[in-house]
């Protein structure tokens, strides 16, 4: 199977967050994933897209959030990036520690490093970028038979 | 889909059917209007039915923490009923599973609020 790519330049709104979603979703579907992987994915893409629209690039409607959808015969890869100043990953706090346990947010990550099989995140300067990778096992012809 | 809530009393103990997705945006600001609803309204008994919540996201998973300890600060208690198993799995990893009180049986869970 050849390398299938889509991209997306959005606004820093919630709509883009929906969109995003439903883009993983519908994307995630084409390439055979069964219906928990698929909602695992598209949850992953959801909350990197929040981080990107609030945290990153806080509303601010000068900056542009980029998905970016690559699907080869081993990999769904997800690439987001926003424009905002950067994520610091040393203040990222561990949700799952007892003093953090009843705190409203910092759940994001944590959720999309458990969904996906494989997380890099690159913050810079002038944004940051979080890719999301999810192995294809089983891909027959079309990724008709892909399967997780 | 947006979440819907409608409520209804059962032996004191108030009854919040939510229906939908919580999630950012519309979602967890119906949740939190509405629990902070019922606590203007002297309502501190509050079991969630969560059993048409076929969706949450994290700043969800954060509202229902922030329900959950704003209740139990002005005293009262909130409970959960009827999870989907994906809303159980999403409180199974974040270790949240064992902070709220989860039910299963609205009837039982109506009798285990203190009276």
């Amino acid at each position: 199977m050849s390398a299938h790519r889509v991209s997306y330049t959005l606004d820093s709104t919630l709509d883009t967050v929906n969109s995003a979603e439903e883009a993983a979703s519908q994307i995630a579907t084409e390439a055979g994933f069964g219906d928990e992987e698929v909602m695992k994915i598209a949850m992953a893409v959801r909350e990197a897209a929040v981080n990107a629209v609030l945290h990153g690039n806080a509303y601010d409607p000068g900056k542009k959030v980029m998905v970016d959808f690559e699907r080869t015969a081993e990999n769904l890869v997800i690439t987001i990036r926003d424009q905002g100043k950067g994520l610091d990953l040393a203040k990222v706090p561990d949700p799952l520690a007892p003093e953090n346990l009843l705190k409203t947010s910092g759940r994001g990550i944590f959720l999309i490093r458990s969904f996906m099989d494989e997380v890099e995140i690159n913050p810079s300067t002038t944004g940051t970028e979080i890719k999301l990778i999810k192995h294809v096992h089983g891909t027959a012809v079309d990724g008709k038979e892909a399967s997780q | 889909m947006s979440m819907k809530t409608s409520n209804r009393q059962v032996d004191g103990v108030t009854i919040v059917d939510c229906s939908g997705r919580i999630t950012l945006g519309e979602g967890s600001v119906t949740l939190r209007d509405t629990v902070r609803d019922l606590l203007g309204k002297g309502n501190k008994k509050i079991l969630l039915n969560l059993g048409d919540v076929n969706y949450i996201d994290s700043s969800g998973i954060g509202e229902l923490v922030s329900a959950y300890t704003t209740v139990k600060n002005q005293g009262g208690e909130l409970k959960l009923l009827n999870l989907t198993k994906k809303v159980h799995d999403l409180l199974q990893i974040t270790k949240l599973y064992t902070v709220f009180d989860v039910k299963d049986d609205e009837a039982s869970a109506v009798k285990s609020f203190g009276k």
